[in-house]
């Protein structure tokens, strides 16, 4: 090979088993932390795990535990999450949490078993065609069949993982690529070149841009999770450039921590529970900043009636999420840092000539939007009002910083909506795919990554219950996770919609025969509180958070809440619902609604 | 992309690709996981050196989603270029078909009559068949099809390529520095 990044001759012929490389290659790669579950496929690389010092491997009860685990560590750090399972039931174990974590954009490399290559395809034992099942939900996928690509392949992996849009890679290594002699090559020997996103902008969209932006009467930033991939440099440069407009801002699910929900330019989320000042802006704009942001369909509602009267800028570096749903009028695609970067130095150099006038109509109509208080709630009597729990564990922990993972259903959107997050990195959600069972593993990453900081899992009866063996790895590893259950005794996001959508035939969304979760988290070796009265409820945070170990805090709340504002599907932002009494008799459901998720 | 187009129209797409395991099944996949229509697909390497492939691609789609494949399969880790002659042509179209007839003497005359105004070549004969080569545009073979009366079609696909200054190369840093070998 003619290559300039040729190995020297030394490190080349350097000769190493495949478990050494492996292990060599991650502790180049900077990892610390793997997550995993053993199994006969990979028991040489656990054998060379056990004799170094390096990396610590986390036990998981479940192997998609660990790739949640590992999404939790990379969203709460910005580095890879590592997850190492054996071959088969390992392997197709870990499917859901890497299309978790494709459709969220968060770097994962899982290194999976495999058999020996010259069984592959005979149906052996725990043989499954992981990079054929994994195709679809990786980023990219590996199967190395010469130990001469064994490196490269891992650094290129790392390399595919952590740069444009993160994403999971699977390496499959089959046991005799394991155990047989490879060579190593560094990584600045690997060739990385094939893989290499754009991350600058082009200055002529970025005027472009600016041009609309000085012009604009009724501006509006709508910013998401890509912000929060690009980092928290970029995250500040957001709330440099968004201040130094005077616009109001709005943020995705995934976005939450990108700009300070304290600021009093944030509208809060929009989306379909997301704030009616936020979701009316995003309607009557005339123009829109969206930045690492999909118009994903919970935000758009329906796409003919999305922001009619909008001209769009978007900021991307995925060029395949530019003009998907919602097509736009200035595409720029980089590094949102960049971008950032670029918008400010124009702004500034603008300065003198923009009349921050222009926008005070603008800001006259959003006060009108807020003082309709879409969030608002009434806790009357002893009966704990979720959100209202939701608050007062806010006020318990803020001055903490802490980290907040959810699972999904209701108690994520009340989180969502009444946990204001101040900073990126501190709010762990699966929005793109919706898993329930994300919460509580992916605490227990964020809490690998941050011994000392706090770490709350707000999660549901039914969601928590999904992936509750992993109360045992927190007990092993003495993690003090702090579970906050807002148990209502139902599937309550699919009663919601049975309720609105279904004649309230609440077909199978009642959680019958629930564990009492006191004494489960006593059998676990945990600590378990459960509070039933709103008087009760400040108490049960404090003991919560004096408890130094593991705490389930199950929260008894009213049963038949439900979330609002909510925008149907099908509908677009201007049709929001804001409360029960708003529901419309003759139904706000079209046929074309219905049949949307 | 403001304005576009709500038309359907037919594509011819491009790929330079590492000619490695599971790249087709990458490219198929985009395809198929996202609806969206494939009428003809040809893969070969194209440079042994470099190991590269080549993927001919034909599609339908609104304008929208022309951008949203070519956007798809440029983000694909072993996709180096993706070009849409359509759209950055002029380019030729060629496709070759094997189309066998069968029948009696009277039939087969005919058919070579055919064959010989329509450019198709004779490559096997036998006691009661023939096998002809065309070459040509799609709609070129589909009229000499048309008009022969096969009991059997072969066809390869559309392969096409820009013309002149309208070329398709690896990026500069692609060549000759591969390694090869990862995928199924
Ligand atoms: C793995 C998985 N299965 C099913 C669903 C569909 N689903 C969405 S929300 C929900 C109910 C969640 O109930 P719970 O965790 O108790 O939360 P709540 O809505 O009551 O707050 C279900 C079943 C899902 N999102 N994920």
């Amino acid at each position: 090979m003619p290559d300039s990044g040729r190995p020297r001759a030394e490190t080349a012929t350097e000769t190493l088993t495949g478990s050494q490389v492996v292990v060599r290659a991650l502790i180049e790669q900077g990892v610390e932390v793997i997550f995993g579950y053993p199994g006969g496929a990979v028991l040489p690389l656990y054998d060379e795990i056990f004799k170094q010092n390096a990396i610590r491997h986390i036990l998981v009860r479940h192997e998609q535990a660990a790739v949640h685990a590992a999404e939790g560590y990379a969203r709460s750090t910005g580095k890879v999450g590592v997850v190492l399972v054996t071959s088969g039931p390992g392997a197709t174990n870990t499917v859901t949490g890497l299309t978790d974590a494709l459709m969220d954009s968060v770097p994962v490399v899982c290194l999976t078993g495999q058999v020996p290559t010259h069984m592959i395809g005979n149906d052996a034992f725990q043989e499954a065609d992981t990079v054929g099942i994994t195709r679809p939900c990786t980023k990219h996928n590996y199967l190395v069949k010469r130990p001469e690509d064994l490196a490269q392949v891992l650094h290129e992996a790392f390399h595919v993982a952590r740069s444009g849009r993160p994403g999971p890679v699977v390496v499959d290594l089959p046991k005799n690529i394991l155990m047989g002699q490879a060579p190593y090559r560094t990584a600045r020997e690997a060739r990385l070149s094939r893989y290499r996103p754009r991350r600058d902008p082009d200055p002529d969209r970025i005027e472009q841009a600016l041009d609309l932006m000085v012009e604009a009467e009724r501006p509006i930033f709508y910013v998401g999770g890509g912000l929060i991939n690009s980092g928290p440099v970029a995250c500040e440069l957001l709330t440099e450039f968004v201040r130094a407009t005077g616009f109001p801002i709005t943020l995705t699910l995934m976005g939450l921590g990108a700009y300070p929900a304290s600021d009093p330019q944030f509208l809060g989320m929009l989306g379909m529970h997301g704030t009616y000042e936020a979701n009316m802006a995003m309607y009557d704009c005339d123009v829109m900043i969206a930045i690492g942001a999909r118009f994903d369909d919970r935000v758009t509602g329906r796409l003919d009636g999305f922001s009619p009267r909008s001209r769009r800028i978007h900021v991307d570096i995925d060029p395949s999420s530019i003009n998907k749903n919602v097509p736009v009028d200035v595409a720029i695609v980089a590094d949102a840092e960049r971008a950032l970067a670029a918008f400010l130095e124009g702004w500034r150099r603008r300065a003198h000539r923009i009349d921050p006038r222009r926008i005070e109509g603008w800001w006259e109509q959003i006060r009108q939007w807020r003082a309709v208080d879409s969030l608002g709630f009434r806790q009357e009597g002893e009966v704990i009002k979720p959100q209202y729990a939701i608050r007062r564990l806010h006020e318990h922990v803020r001055d903490l910083d802490p980290i907040v993972t959810t699972d999904v259903g209701q108690h994520q959107m009340w989180a969502a909506q009444h946990f204001p997050i101040e900073k990126p990195r501190r709010w762990l959600t699966s929005g793109g795919l919706g898993t329930m069972g994300y919460g509580f593993p992916a605490a227990i990453g964020a809490q690998i990554a941050h011994p000392d900081r706090l770490v709350i899992n707000i999660t549901g009866d039914a969601s928590w219950v999904m992936m509750m063996q992993e109360m045992s790895t927190a007990i092993q590893y003495r993690l003090p996770v702090k579970i906050f259950m807002l148990n209502n005794r139902w599937m309550g996001m699919v009663r919601q919609w049975q309720d609105l959508f279904h004649g309230s035939r609440r077909a199978e969304s009642y959680m019958d025969a629930l564990p009492d979760f006191v004494k489960l988290a006593e059998a676990f070796g945990a600590k378990g509180i459960r509070v039933e009265k709103a008087s009760g409820l400040d108490a049960a945070i404090e003991e919560m958070l004096a408890h130094p170990g593991p705490v389930l805090t199950e929260v008894v709340i009213d049963p038949f809440e439900n979330v609002y504002p909510m925008i149907p599907g099908g509908a677009a932002h201007n049709e929001i619902i804001l409360s029960p009494a708003d529901k419309r008799d003759e139904g706000p459901l079209s046929e074309e609604g219905m049949v949307l998720v | 992309m403001r304005n576009a187009s709500q038309q359907e129209r037919r594509h011819t797409i491009c790929v330079l690709v590492d000619n490695e395991p599971g790249v087709l099944a990458r490219v198929i996949g985009l395809f198929s996981g996202r609806g969206y229509n494939i009428e003809s697909l040809t893969v070969s390497e194209v440079d042994h050196v470099n190991r590269l492939s080549r993927i001919n691609i034909v599609t339908t789609g609104t304008e929208q989603v022309i951008e949203q494949i070519k956007a798809l399969l440029a983000r694909l880790v072993p996709v180096h270029r993706v070009q849409d002659l359509t759209v950055e042509g002029p380019a030729v179209e060629r496709e070759l078909a094997l189309v066998k007839v069968l029948g009696d003497r009277e039939r087969l005359v005919q058919a070579l009559r055919i064959a010989d105004f329509m450019h198709a070549r004779l490559v096997d004969s036998t006691p009661g068949g023939l096998i002809f080569e065309m070459t040509g545009s799609s709609d070129d073979i589909d009229a000499f099809i048309a008009l022969v009366e096969p009991v059997e079609v072969s066809r390869a696909g559309v392969v096409a390529i820009g013309r002149g200054g309208v070329v398709l190369e690896p990026p500069p840093d692609v060549v000759a520095t591969q390694t090869k070998g990862e995928g199924r």
